[in-house]
């Protein structure tokens, strides 16, 4: 998926991507959303994520490199380190005590650095756009 | 290290990681009179349990609705009290060497510590391999490790009057940092943010040495080193405030908490597949006849990387190694429950 789609699918209303990404129905919140991760080398990749479950979860579910997730998601390792993209991270919010201090563990981490496991796919992160370190463990 | 002279402990079984498979191996192996050392390099049974999710809630023990890591790590040692493993923590298995035949197989173990195992089976439990030191992408840093780069202090006098640059806010940096400063030239500590996850008392302490002058702190992260011939002259810090500058130091000791690698057992000479040791569903053996995989580490048609598959796995391997341990010993099935032989085993008849 290329930087233009992803620009796209930014400006698309809340009813479209409802539509696309099969909204309940009836009218009800999408159950699916697309979530972008840029890898190190630029390359992007966008898949779907499932309302409810992780950002990590949907990364190991789609094969995405440079997120290894070594514990499992119990933020207990650092290794699914991402940078938020800036028009996010509002959104996204801000990684609790728990995770600041395993960030600890990661590399090269900046002020949009968060662990993908602690953040939960919900019908508002459609869109969503994440960059890889090129190393984690 | 001068245990290399130390004589070969033998014994029947020698298992490799002391996490959840590691550790119910011992029991399955001591119902059958095996007798067991566990060798880990982490300093406390329990392996990623331990290590990983101490606290966190496991829901998928059969029986157990709901229990921690650590509540579990804590149960098993209960459970395998009665066959007194030896457990050697802090140690790696470096190298495995087959001595015996495909009939009497028998190896020798060593550890990066030195010592030397005689085993008749190997159970290798090792999980997602061996924790080590997680290595900061710093260009060329490995050609400094060992020498003036370091992830754990073996011995203080490599620090003696060096100029000491400690990365890192966890406890290990925090207690490196109060542990060198009487003995360093200098000690600069450097952390990405001014709060720390180490001990409250360990933080206060370092604070004071900051506030008395003795040792510095900088907010920012490192980002190159320079030298050569594995010495080090200098680490290049690129502050939060972006600016960048050169801290002259002679040692750095980035602790960036540990990772998984699957270390030595590649160096074994067992069929690996995508880092995974394949064994049989029957017995649970490796490509080599004597030489067992249990746990995370192995890989089957179907397997799943969960604990209670590790469970069943050591049971069932457990019966093939009382074949190579007692050649002549005919094996009978037995129930816990009902059997006054295990129960005598168990101390509880």
């Amino acid at each position: 998926m290329h930087e233009e789609e992803t620009g796209v699918m930014a400006k698309m209303s809340f009813e479209d991507a409802a539509t696309r990404y099969g909204a309940e129905p009836g009218g009800g919140a999408p159950t699916k959303v697309k979530i972008t991760f840029v890898d190190s080398q630029g390359q992007a990749r966008s898949v779907e994520g499932e309302v409810g479950s992780t950002v990590m979860e949907t990364a190991r579910r789609n094969d995405i490199p440079e997120i290894a997730a070594e514990c499992g998601g119990a933020c207990a390792c650092a290794t699914c380190h991402v940078y938020v993209d800036e028009k996010w991270a509002e959104k996204t919010g801000k990684a609790s005590q728990m995770e600041e201090d395993m960030l600890d563990f990661a590399f090269d981490v900046k002020p949009n650095s968060r662990l993908c496991c602690q953040i939960t796919v919900r019908p508002e992160l459609d869109g969503l756009v994440l960059t890889t370190p090129a190393q984690q463990g | 290290m001068n245990q290399l002279k130390e004589a070969a402990i033998e014994t029947d079984v020698v298992i490799v990681g002391a996490g959840p498979a590691g550790l119910f191996s011992v029991f399955e192996l001591g119902l059958l009179d095996i007798k067991a050392h566990v060798i880990d390099i982490l300093p406390r049974a329990g392996g990623q349990c331990s290590e990983l999710y101490p606290e966190k809630p496991i829901y998928d023990i059969p029986g157990l609705p709901v229990c921690t890591g650590q509540e579990l790590t804590d149960n098993l040692l209960k459970q395998i009290e009665p066959f007194h493993p030896t457990f050697h923590f802090n140690e790696m298995v470096e190298t495995l060497v087959s001595l015996g035949t495909a009939e009497k197989p028998e190896f020798r173990l060593s550890t990066d510590a030195g010592k030397i195992f005689h085993a008749k089976v190997v159970f290798i439990a090792a999980g997602g391999g061996s924790f080590q030191p997680k290595k900061p992408p710093i260009p060329k840093i490995e050609s400094y490790e060992g020498t003036s780069v370091f992830y754990a202090v073996r011995r203080m006098e490599d620090f003696r009057d060096k100029n000491v640059v400690i990365v890192g806010g966890g406890d290990s940096a925090l207690d490196w940092t109060l542990n060198l400063q009487p003995v360093a030239k200098s000690i600069t500590l450097v952390h990405r943010r001014d709060q720390f996850r180490a001990a409250p008392h360990s933080v206060s302490a370092m604070q004071e040495l900051v506030a008395a002058g003795k040792i510095d702190f900088k907010l920012g992260q490192i980002t190159a080193v320079e030298g050569e011939d594995g010495e080090l002259a200098g680490a290049i810090l690129k502050g939060n405030d972006g600016v960048v500058e050169k801290l002259a130091c002679e040692r750095l000791m980035p602790f960036f908490g540990l990772t998984m690698k699957l270390g030595p057992v590649a160096d074994w000479g067992l069929q690996l597949n995508e880092n995974l040791i394949p064994v049989d569903t029957e017995k649970f053996e490796t490509s080599h006849p004597g030489i067992f995989a249990v746990g995370d580490i192995n890989s089957y048609p179907g397997k799943l990387k969960l604990i209670l598959s590790g469970f069943h796995e050591v049971a069932l391997a457990a019966q093939k190694a009382h074949r190579y341990v007692y050649p002549d010993k005919k094996l009978l099935f037995q129930y816990t429950t009902s059997s006054t032989n295990l129960q005598k085993k168990l101390g509880v008849s």
